[in-house]
Formats: structure tokens, sequence, C-alpha cells
């Protein structure tokens, strides 16, 4: 629409400003709003096209970026109390591409505390809500950047995937989320999780946008060792090949072990419906079996809280953050009051990682804890290979449920960390995701999501699959699924701006 | 506090056998940091070298100094080590307000070179320290200490950290438990802190200069009973900021664990803090494992594997080793055996060098360094490399007295001059007006009062007795306040007795 | 199976440099102890002939040239400060010795 002049940047950015005032209040998908850069930032934009020069495709395109990424200027909370005003002096190279592009950056997004969790919870500043219900979690950690696209306060998203963070927040939105390689985008400027996990990728509402931002800010970065070296493969091209609806000579692997028990059946049936489009249009379906993946969410409840700990120990309210005194101690010590201030500033569930983590790295415990899952993963990646002999993608249901109640599993860690079942042996072996909305489950007529999985360096091969079981679902259902979702402007309850 | 009892030296070693450990850090001279590309020049504005990375802001992360890692593994190589195939970072946890991530990323259980060894020249024999290992890491902010009486760490108000020294390469070497030094274990850990430095100064890889703190040592003790073989607790300490304070805190501690041995108590494992001005050490933190650091791999690099053909290259870019160069200048220079062992002992081998570079002759060079500079620096408590004469200044005073202009008495009024920060050798000479007087009339008119004062002499002399110029000599030279020479005073006055 | 007891959590908790409460140990050792159940079942799972993997793609020898790159400014690095001065970021007094 852009390209065609049919609209400006400026007008396109004001529209989702405005939708972002009207529902936010209810949503709270945002944490902050930046109104005055991006209108700025989209003038730019326009001034640009208007002389024949767009920076990129996405030139003028306004986004919304999860508050776990670094940006100039902006404040950069991770959903945390410790962070609180924190903004930072320099962009996470994401942002930077970001920018350069030319995309307007709406403002940050809600999501679980330093991104621990499945349902935006655990944010300190309040959760967010599932634009198709209000009273549900919009998924996690990445809840505030899924809700957001969903409800059509921003076009595009960022997201970050350490176990599912992106894919499993897709799936009960009914909008599409990618993890790619690990190493495909920088993660300089990312505030770690688990470091051998994390990836930052795009959250949008169709396959096509999420392949032109993913190369948007996809490739290699020298201020990332992990970072391939080597170009992006086209995704784009993969996408539009995709969307003809030819899967003829894909071998489609359905995970044994990632379905079945502990998975709603509504969200099976949507499942086994997206597989048959997917052999309809040509595609071989075989059963694959991963004996190992029963133990990928021990591995990953090892190796992340591990990680976690002692990327945590930085915030010590020495050089920023939260600084709290101790109370009834006179002239405390700088102990006392890193203490106090990780006391004060950290939430329950990063407590609970931190002391996790400690425990699996502390001295008699390490081969038995932390040594043990790394050995695992060697197991789980080698599953993958195996698999991937055998089939060119696979394919699962991204999440076991569609959304639940807020509150309703806050009690309860273990059942939180299962909804992550599914989406944690990507990260493990470091293969890309794609989840791709699915359709309504019959139960409840919520979203559920399909996942297809490539090997490493295949991303392309997640958009040719999921653009054409997306164009499949589109000539079923007649027209976007978000189309069905609540008129968030009759369910406004909580009329306000956002922050 | 009571005062810790010392038993004396020999009795020491009459009982025990000392079993030493040295663990040097050595800061390198790259132009960047560990992990960023902040500089790392000293001296600097505070915290005006920091970036994201070596600030532990959130979101940033490392990648490895491709030099660092070259010249750790030419340390290694020179201290005849072997260089890992494979290894990686590994992040040591713990909190201080100097470490900006409150983990350092450092080397664990495989450090890039390891199984090495550098023999030491103590008294004409020589003694193989085996080294452990060989591993980068990264340094610590700076912190000032507010409010305390001395400006150290305990009893401060408050402290002020500045974080530009903050990631700058660090190559740790740690050496194994050095056994069989007996008497010798004090001048053992000098001679090899002494010629680690010189190698690490040849290789060209840092300045390694102890009083600026870019090689710092610690040195651990402990005592067995003698025969027992079984070693005894240890303990480390720091703060060690000099040769001498090496070879002194290893005295110390073995007359202070043998105290606290006697005594029927056991060694505690703890860190002590050196004191140079008391000659003591004093009780630091608890060396137990209320510490566990911790450490796994580090997740943001990726492992070091330096292939063989790039180690070779390397090696073949090292200098001569130490023993080689040692033959090699003492041919050159024709020191016997004793004087190239007293200038190795002195530490000044290299200041030595650099005068015979600057046109001294060799045995000026040791002359002027192992007396006049070596006793300077000593009532001065500094090392020689600190004293405020250079090499130049040396060489350019002996060139002075070569010349005629002054003689070496008036060499050493001009060495005072140049440590209190007169200026030039010439400077020092022309303002305090110590220039040789070689005007005869001048030198002749002191002759005569010499001669008139004493004119038995005179008599003596005009007899035959030559030798009794000696006593007007003097007196010519008392007139001149030094500012002749006595060659020329002693012709005048044989000429004027004649 | 293990169980993490109150004064493993307080220990931990200390190590981690946080300080919690008497409510919070008492909320966490349970809570702890249940997941460390879960995870404890992959013991045994990995036989010693498998290799841990730290990194899920293998690379080596990621380094960069010796050159410096531009800095932060001393206003930006201490623009989160909770106090600073003389240019310095200010810390409450420090127990413990120099490192």
């Amino acid at each position: 629409m852009l390209a065609a002049g049919e609209t400006t940047s400026v007008e396109l950015t004001r529209a989702h400003l405005d939708r972002i005032a009207e529902v936010d209040g209810a949503v709270h998908a945002f944490l902050h709003v930046d109104a005055e850069g991006a209108l700025a930032q989209a003038a730019a934009a326009d001034e640009r096209r208007a002389a024949g020069t767009p920076a990129s495709v996405l030139d003028g395109i306004p986004i919304a970026v999860k508050d776990v990424l670094a940006t100039q200027g902006l404040p950069t909370t991770c959903g945390s109390k410790i962070l609180e005003g924190w903004v930072p002096p320099y962009d996470a190279t994401v942002v930077a591409r970001l920018k350069q592009a030319g995309l307007p950056i709406l403002g940050k997004t809600n999501m679980d505390e330093f991104a621990m969790g499945s349902s935006t919870e655990h944010s300190a500043y309040g959760p967010t809500h599932n634009p198709w219900d209000l009273d549900r979690i919009p998924g996690g950690s990445g809840g505030g950047s899924a809700a957001a696209v969903a409800a059509f306060e921003a076009p595009l998203a960022i997201g970050t995937d350490t176990g599912g963070s992106i894919r499993q927040p897709g799936a009960v939105t009914g909008t599409v989320g990618v993890k790619p390689t690990y190493g495909g985008v920088s993660r300089y400027g990312l505030v770690a999780l688990a470091n051998s996990l994390d990836q930052a990728g795009p959250v949008t509402r169709t396959v096509l946008d999420s392949a032109l931002l993913h190369e948007v800010i996809g490739g290699h970065d020298p201020l990332d060792s992990t970072s391939i070296d080597q170009p992006l493969p086209s995704l784009v091209e993969a996408a539009r090949q995709g969307a003809t609806g030819d899967l003829t000579g894909v071998r489609i692997g359905v995970v044994k072990e990632l379905g079945g028990e502990g998975y709603q059946a509504g969200v099976l049936s949507r499942f086994q419906e997206s597989v048959d489009l997917m052999v309809k249009a040509g595609a071989e379906v075989v059963e694959v079996s991963c004996p190992s993946f029963v133990h990928a969410l021990a591995t990953y409840y090892l190796i992340l809280p591990a990680e976690a700990s002692s990327n945590l120990a930085k915030f010590d309210a020495m050089r920023y953050g939260l600084r709290v005194l101790p109370e009834g101690i006179e002239n405390p010590s700088a102990e006392e009051v890193m203490r106090a201030s990780r006391d004060a500033g950290f939430g329950d569930e990063v407590k609970r990682r931190i002391i996790l983590g400690t425990y699996a790295l502390s001295s008699g415990y390490y081969d038995a804890y932390y040594g043990q899952a790394q050995k695992v993963r060697t197991l789980i990646s080698r599953d993958f290979a195996a698999a991937f002999e055998k089939a060119d993608v696979l394919v699962s249901p991204t999440a076991p449920t569609t959304a639940f109640k807020l509150g309703e599993k806050l009690d309860d860690p273990i059942a939180m960390y299962l909804n992550d079942l599914a989406t944690i042996p990507a990260n493990l072996a470091g293969v890309p995701g794609i989840s791709v909305p699915s359709g309504l489950a019959d139960e409840d007529g919520l979203p559920a999501g399909v996942q297809i999985l490539a090997p490493a360096l295949a991303d392309d091969r997640l958009y040719r699959v999921g653009a054409a079981l997306e164009a499949a679902l589109l000539q079923q259902w007649g027209g976007r699924l978000l189309d069905r979702a609540p008129d968030l402007d009759k369910l406004d309850r909580r009329s306000g701006v956002a922050r | 506090m009571t005062a810790d009892i010392l038993v004396p030296f020999d009795e020491v070693l009459e009982r025990f056998d000392p079993a030493l450990g040295l663990e040097v850090h050595v800061e390198l001279n790259t132009s960047s940091k560990m992990f960023c590309g902040c500089p790392t020049g000293f001296g600097a504005e505070p915290n005006t070298q920091v970036c994201p990375t070596c600030l532990g802001l959130p979101g940033a992360m490392p990648v490895v100094n491709g030099k660092a890692v070259e010249s750790a593994i030419r340390i290694g190589l020179a201290l005849n080590c072997e260089i890992a195939e494979w290894c990686r970072f590994a992040r040591k946890n713990y909190f201080y307000p100097d470490m900006p991530k409150n983990f350092q990323t450092s080397q664990y259980d495989e450090p890039i070179a390891f199984d090495g060894w550098m023999d030491v020249e103590v008294d004409g024999e020589t003694f193989r320290v085996e080294v452990e290992r060989a591993h980068m890491e990264e340094d610590t902010g700076k912190s000032l200490h507010v409010g305390g009486a001395t400006g150290r760490i305990h009893g401060a108000e408050y402290s002020l950290v500045d974080y530009n020294r903050a990631g700058i390469p660090l190559i740790e070497i740690v050496t194994k438990p050095i056994v069989g030094a007996g008497e010798k274990a004090p001048e053992i850990a000098k001679a090899y802190v002494a010629q680690l430095r010189d190698l690490i100064v040849a290789l060209g890889v840092s300045d390694a200069r102890m009083d600026q703190g870019s090689i710092r040592a610690d040195v651990n003790l402990s005592l067995s009973p003698k025969g027992s073989g079984v070693l005894g607790t240890r303990t480390e300490t720091k703060n060690v900021n000099s040769l001498r304070s090496v070879e002194r805190a290893v005295r110390h501690e073995m007359s202070r664990h043998a105290g606290v041995l006697d005594d029927g108590r056991k060694i505690l494992q703890e860190t002590r803090h050196w004191h140079e001005d008391t000659g003591i050490t004093t009780s630091g933190r608890e060396k137990s494992d209320a510490e566990d650091y911790r450490y796994f791999p580090e997740p943001d690099l990726v492992p070091v594997a330096p292939s063989r053909e790039w180690v070779e290259e390397l090696r073949g870019t090292l200098p001569e080793n130490p023993t080689q160069k040692r033959a090699r200048l003492q041919a050159e220079w024709g020191f016997s055996d004793l004087e190239m062992r007293d200038t190795v002992g002195a530490g000044a081998l290299g200041l030595v060098e650099e005068t015979i570079a600057a046109g001294a002759s060799p045995q000026a060079a040791r002359k002027w360094w192992l007396s006049d500079m070596a006793r300077r620096a000593n009532e001065a408590g500094l090392e020689l490399t600190a004293l405020a004469v250079t090499p130049v200044d040396v060489a350019r005073v002996q060139a002075l007295v070569d010349e005629g202009k002054i003689n070496d008495k008036l060499a050493r009024q001009v060495f005072d001059g140049l440590l209190a920060g007169e200026g030039t050798p010439d400077e020092v000479v022309e303002a305090r007006g110590l220039a040789i007087v070689s005007d005869d009339s001048a030198l002749g008119a002191a002759v005569d009062n010499a001669i008139a004062a004493n004119p038995d002499v005179a008599d003596k002399i005009r007899d035959g007795k030559v030798a009794a110029a000696g006593a007007l000599i003097g007196a010519v030279m008392k007139e001149m306040r030094g500012q002749a020479d006595a060659g020329r005073v002693r012709e005048l006055i044989l000429e004027k007795l004649a | 199976m293990p169980d993490i007891t109150r004064d493993e959590v307080a220990h931990l908790a200390n190590l981690a440099r946080i300080d919690l409460d008497d409510a919070e140990l008492d909320h966490l050792a349970p809570q702890l102890s249940v997941i460390l159940e879960s995870v404890a079942s992959i013991s045994g799972v990995a036989g010693d002939d498998v290799p841990p993997t730290s990194h899920a793609l293998p690379m080596t020898n990621v380094f960069r040239e010796d050159v410096v790159r531009p800095c932060l400014t001393a206003e930006q690095a201490l623009s989160g400060a909770p106090a600073q001065e003389q240019q310095r970021f200010a810390v409450p007094r420090i127990l413990g010795d120099e490192q």
C-alpha cells in the first residue's frame, strides 16, 4: 500500500497509535509507546519514498519491539522492576537494522520478566490480555508482541524465543511467529536469558510478512560471536513460492512424541486437518520418532536457569537499575544493598530460576545436573538429525492447549512449564521453527497453531511449507482468522491510553 | 590482635620443607581490550574507555581479541608449554563491585597453554620451575576508597569505581607446587618473577612493570614437616608489588607458618595481604569454599582451536630464550660469571643492556647500576626500573666522565640532581656548576695555595718524595670542591715543585 | 530423590546475593524440590560416551582484529548510575578485600 502511494507512513503510524490508544488499556500489550519518535521516523520514511529512495521494502511500516531488546533512548525494562526506567545508551543490532531499514518503532511490548514464562503473567508491570478473550493469557514470554499484532495495534513485531516464547504466543493468539536457526539473527543487545538458546525473530499476521522481516533483521553480526557467518537463504522467495500451494516432493515428518497425551483435543483436530491439507498440496507424510524429546523439558529447565543465574548477576544496583537500601541497617555495605535490591527487583519466577540455576552449577552438582543436561542435548540433536534424514520438515501442534485463563496456572510452575513441551526441543538443537495459525479449537473457539521445524540453516523450508499451509487454510476459512476475533472496541473494559 | 610468632629462618629450615607456588598476572599491551574494541591506554579520564560490553550492560556480548590469543600462545611457547588444540572460555561467577558482569570471563579446566617450565638461575645454580598453565582472562575495574584513614578498603565509607581497566586482557601464569627449594625458596621465588618478567618483555607482549601493575605476583606458601612429603596447608599472599617484596614475603610467611605450627595450631587456608613498610602479612579473606565459582563454559563465545600451523608460525617469532641470551651477552660484554650473575640477580640485565646501547662500556654500565643505583634504589625502597634515572642518563653521565668534564665523585652529585628532577645530566652539571675546572690558571692558583699552606710537604716533594703529592692533591681538591681532575692537579704540583 | 532443604535454599540465595525473607524461603523450598524432582529424571539418560553440547552449531576461532572502536562517552556510561561522583560510579562501602 505504501509503495503504491495509497497511504503514507505517517498516516499508517498514526492509525496504529490511535488503535493503541483505543484498545491497549484493555490489552496491555505495550509497556512504552513512543508516539513522537515513531511519527518522526515515519515522516522521514515518507520523504525517502517521495524521493524514490526507500531504505527497504518495509520502509515506513511501523513495528513494535519486545522490551528485552535494547533501544537507545527508549526505556528497556525486560518486564522487570529491577530495570524500571533504565534507558540504554545503545541499540541492539536487530533494532539498528530495523532503523536502517526505515521501520518506525511504535514502542516496547510487555513480556514475562526476563523472558521467564509462558503467559506474560510474570511481568512486573501487569499481564497482557489475549485479544481473543481478555480474561485469557496471550502466551509468553512474548505475549505483548503477539497481542499487539493480533489486536491490530502493530502490523509487525519483534519477539524473542528461548523455549517457545515467539511460537507459543503465536499459536494462542492466531498470529505467525518464527524462531530462526540459532545464530541466524544477532543477539547483540538482546538481554540474555539462556545464551545458548535465545533467538530474536518476527511476529506477524502472515507468513510473507515474517519472511520480509526476517530478511531485514537476519544475517551475520561481528558483534555476536555466535552469529552465523553465511548469507541467509532466500526466505521471501521461499514464502512466495510456497504461497502457490504446491508441496509436491516435500516430506512432512509428524513427531510421535509431540502430540497425544497432554494435548487438547481441539488442538489436535486442527493439527490433523493441517497435515491433511499439506498432503492435499502434494506432500508426503512420514511418522518419525524422537525418543529423547521426553527429556527435553528437564534438560531445558536445567540449562536455562543455570545460564540465566549467571546472566542476571549483573543486576546488582551498582551501575544501573533499581537500588534499594536494606531496612534497619545504618550505612549498609555494597553487599547488603545488592541483596536488598535484588530481592526487591526480581519477581518470584526469576528468583526460583536463579536459585535453581545456582544449584545446578554448584560444585558437587554440576556433573549431575548442568553437565548431564548438556549431554542430553546432544541426544536431542541426534534425534533431529535422524528425523531430518527421513523428512524435510517436522510438524507438531505448537502448544498443547489453547489460551488458558489468567491466574489458572500461576501457582503451579510445572503446569506452566508444560506449555513449552513442543517448542523446547528446537531451541536445544538450534533448529528453526515457525508457528502458523491452524484454526480455532472446537471446545472453546480459541486459536491453535501448527509448528513446522526445519534443519539448521534451512529456514527457507519453514516459509515455503508455512506459506503453502496458510494459503490452503485461508481458502478453507474463506477469510482471515483474525477477522473472527472479537471486536475490542466493544469489549473495552479498561479504557485509557497505554503507557 | 596479637603479633605473629616468627621462627627464625634457619630454624624453619631445620624442621620444615617449604613448598612454593606463584601466580603471576600479566596485562597484555594490546591496543584494544580482550572482548571489545575499547582502548587500553593508561591514565585516561575515568569511564571514558568503556562500552556496553566491558561495562556489562544488559544485552552486550564479548568478541575475542585475536591478538590476545596470539600473545597467550607465544607466552605459552616461551614457557615450553603445550598449546591446547581446542579450548574454551569459562565464566568464573562471583560478586564484586569492580566486576561489571559479576562474573569474570576466564578459562577453567581448558587453559590455552599447560605443562611447561622455566629454568631459573639462583647463585649460579639452575632450578627448574614447572608451569602448570597459562590462560586468558579479563581485568577488573579499579576502585577508589573514600573516607577511610589510609585510602584503603578497610574503614572506607564508600567507593568510587572506574571501569576503564575492566576487560583489559590478562594472562595468568600458574606454577606447579615448587618443592625442594629449601633455603633458596625466597630467592627462587624472586628470580622466577624477575626472569619471567624479562621473558615477557622480550616477547614484546607487555610492559610488565610491577610498580604499574602490568605484572602482578601472588605468592603461595606452605610448610611440611621435614621429609614427610605431605604438602601442608597453604596461604596466598597478595599485594606483593616488587621483586624485593616477593623474596621478603616468602621469607616472612615461612617464619610465620613455622610459628603457628610450632604452637600446635593449624594454618588457616586464607588470603593474606603483604605490607612492604612493616614487612608482615595480615589476614584477608578466608579462602574457603564460601565462594563456589560455579564455572561453566562461556556460552557467548565459541571454542578457540589454534591450528598447529599457526602455533608453529608463532614459535618462529619467539626471541632467543633467556639462557641463550645471557650467554651471548656475557660473551659480548666480557663479564665474568660472577659479574653476570650479580647483574641478573639485581634485576639489572635490561638496564645494563640499554645503557650499553646508549653508548656506555659494559663495565661502566655494570658499575653504575650495581653499585650507586642499586644503593639508591634500596634506600628509597624502589625497584631499579622505578628510579628516575634512565639508561640513557647513565650513559651520558659516563660519557661526561670519559670526556673529562666531570669525575666519578661529581658524577654522583649529578645523579642526585637527576633523581631530584633537575633535568638532563648536562643541565644538572650546568645548573649546579659541577664541571671540572680545566682552566690551568685557576688550578694553578689553588695549587699555589696548597703549596703555601703545606711547606713541609712541598719540601718533601722537592726532595723527590713524589708520593707525598697526595696530601697536596687532597687540599687542592678540597678548595676546588672536587671540580678538578686529580691527574692534572698532580701534574701541576710536580711542575711547580720540580 | 533430591530434596532441597530450606537451609540449602538460604545458602544458594546467599551465593546469588538475594535477600530472601523467611516467608520466601518457606515458599520456595518445596517448589524447588518439586522442580528438582522432575529434572532429576535426566540423570543416567546420557552415558559417558555422549559428548556435551555447549553450542548448537559447531563454530571455532571467531576473533576480532586488535583495533580500537568508538566507546561510550562518560555521560552515557554513567547515565544509569544510581549514584556517581567524580565521573565514577559511587558504590556503598565494600566489605571483603581487594581482588
